[in-house]
């Protein structure tokens, strides 16, 4: 089982605040002010909660950084077909696992937020989906609600209100796609996941062609802290129009990975060398990919930058899931790259030919590089490859993978001819007989 | 017990939760995905009868079910080791030894991606990222979760799950 890091003085403990402290037992988690925010929602109606929401300047967390208020306020008040609440738990994107110690440690808060999103929008009925590995967290959230139920928090009429709310909880299959809002609801529907068109969005056509709100596991955990100490006081916490905190994890070369609660717009540059104890064994940092594998690279002197959504997009990257990966002096930019692309070859999902067929050329022709056998005009035609699949597919993953491609070839272009002119480092991680050898005959 | 339970493949327990988990959406479809790992956990992947079985309940083609099967990497069609050992390589894991790890255990279990020992004790793949980064590098074994390995800790943790001291999540 996961360890909490030791914590960092510079932490500011919102969401972080029960972990460690029994608070998957009902009890204990009603001893710590669990519950109590549904209550005040389920008194003070949809206007009060939306208001709190909006004023608390809470962002996506799963990674697109919209608005929560707004998106809950985007919902229709009357609608013929029932409404829905989602709890995207499908966390995959590599480098993240938030999500992974918010389940373990503080299930009730994402029941509760689910409740509290459920009355903000007049829904009767929430989902909470989480990826088809965290079997074991499913156990835990289970246990939770039927624990909920028990108390009465979670059926009929909960807490006397006259409001009705049911969640439901289930895992996944092995599908990074499905993370995706509309491949999430495909595959919630019993199908394969694979994206849907916009518009329609999800808050008027959703699952089941009912308006539904989608919202990340942590940002919906989010919603009852909002709700307790009021969205003013959250988005102080935070950075301009980037309020409150944010679990952030930091795993790769460091001296103690971990998850960290720090606030929106904290140094990225303190993270990586105060709180998570700088780089691994003394060695030089080389590069580091700030919020999951899909955002582009930064480099050591393009670091000194504010973790919110947008300081984190005018430095030419992205904040996306808040998972920072850090690589030392040690590590092939080119493997990485390659690794990365092997990933999002993997779980493309085939729908959009530019991302299906995009993502292979990509992967074979930076194995070909990798393999020794590479030409320079590799380099530019992978560069044209992610161009030519920015925004030209339903869902992100295109960009996902296309992103991070563009980002290691333009700023480390160097190291890709040097491995086209076969002055590569010797050690090769991926000895993978499928990798090696491809590229060539096609 | 219902009607549909005399004729069915899987055990008494299982059928049970299949004949519920088709009341609780709003749609008997959404169920698929649930049912598919559950049959998976009780007979080590979805076999032919299987997937009768779940279509038939869902009141679905067999090639829907097979078509949303074909989809998610976690659902199988073979059988796999008793214990099935999944290496994360992804990022996170690979720059904390993960490679290391995965060929570690291909050595010790003398089997390649996807194979299964003689003894079908084991089997291996190289996953993708399984969300344990910052306890890189990680691995599962069925669905129980191995983190901040070395070669000598996976040693620990297959002997025990040879010996039969292992975690078995369900």
């Amino acid at each position: 089982m996961p360890t909490l890091a030791v914590s960092h003085p510079d932490e500011v403990k919102v969401l972080s605040r029960r972990f460690g402290m029994g608070a998957t037992n009902i009890d204990t988690y009603i001893a710590l002010d669990g519950y109590k925010a549904a209550r005040m929602a389920a008194e003070k109606g949809p206007e009060w909660i939306i208001n709190e929401m909006k004023a608390s300047g809470l962002r996506g967390r799963g990674g697109a950084g919209f608005p929560t208020g707004l998106k809950w306020s985007f919902v229709p008040k009357t609608s013929e077909k029932p409404k829905y609440v989602l709890v995207n738990g499908d966390e995959s994107e590599p480098g993240t696992c938030k999500d992974h110690i918010l389940f373990l440690h503080d299930p009730h808060a994402v029941i509760e937020g689910t409740m509290i999103a459920g009355m903000a929008i007049g829904s009767k009925m929430g989902f909470i989906y989480l990826r088809g590995e965290y079997r074991y967290l499913l156990k835990i959230v289970e246990k939770a609600v039927a624990d909920a139920y028990a108390k009465g928090f979670l059926g009929k009429n909960i807490f006397g209100s006259g409001l009705d709310f049911d969640v439901i909880t289930q895992t996944g299959a092995g599908a990074y796609e499905v993370g995706e809002e509309s491949a999430l609801m495909e595959s919630l529907e019993g199908k394969r996941g694979v994206p849907r068109i916009k518009p329609p969005f999800p808050a008027v056509v959703g699952l089941y062609g009912g308006p539904t709100v989608i919202n990340n596991a942590e940002t919906i955990a989010s919603a009852p802290h909002i709700l307790l100490m009021g969205g003013a006081e959250y988005a102080k916490l935070g950075s301009e129009r980037n309020g409150g905190t944010r679990l952030f994890g930091i795993s790769g070369h460091v001296e103690r990975p971990g998850i960290y609660e720090l606030p929106m717009g904290y140094n990225l540059k303190k993270a990586i060398y105060e709180v998570a104890g700088g780089i691994k064994d003394g060695k030089k940092l080389k590069a580091v990919v700030p919020g999951g594998s899909s955002c582009p690279v930064l480099l050591p002197e393009e670091i000194d930058v504010g973790l919110d959504f947008d300081q984190m997009g005018k430095a030419g990257t992205m904040l996306g899931s808040g998972g920072i990966v850090v690589l030392d002096e040690t590590v092939s930019i080119v493997e990485f790259a390659l690794r990365v692309i092997k990933f999002y070859q993997h779980e493309s999902c085939g729908w959009c030919i530019p991302c299906r067929e995009g993502t292979d050329w990509i992967k074979k022709t930076l194995t070909r590089v990798y393999a020794g056998g590479g030409v320079k005009k590799d380099i530019d035609n992978v560069q044209y490859l992610a161009e030519n699949m920015m925004g030209r597919t339903f869902c992100p993953l295109g960009d996902a993978a296309a992103m991070p491609t563009l980002g290691f070839v333009k700023k480390f272009r160097k190291e890709f001819e040097e491995y086209v002119e076969g002055k590569r480092d010797s050690t090769m991680l991926m000895t993978t007989d499928e990798l090696v050898g491809t590229g060539e005959g096609h | 017990m219902s009607a549909t339970n005399k004729n069915t493949i899987f055990s008494p327990e299982l059928a049970a939760r299949f004949d519920k988990l088709v009341t609780i959406y709003p749609l008997k479809r959404s169920a698929l995905i649930p049912m598919l790992l559950y049959a998976q956990d009780e007979l080590g992947y979805v076999s032919d009868p299987a997937i009768h079985e779940i279509a038939r309940r869902i009141g679905i083609f067999e090639l829907d079910v097979r078509n949303v099967l074909s989809y998610y990497s976690m659902l199988r069609t073979k059988p796999a080791g008793k214990f099935n050992v999944q290496v994360c390589t992804n990022i996170s894991c690979m720059l904390r030894g993960g490679y290391e790890i995965l060929d570690h255990c291909k050595a010790k279990l003398g089997v390649g991606h996807k194979g299964v020992t003689e003894d079908k004790m084991f089997s291996l793949e190289e996953v993708e990222c399984i969300g344990a980064c910052c306890w890189a590098p990680a691995m599962q074994v069925n669905y129980d979760f191995h983190e901040n390995l070395t070669p000598a800790k996976v040693d620990i943790v297959l002997d025990d799950y040879r010996a039969g001291r292992g975690k078995d999540v369900r």
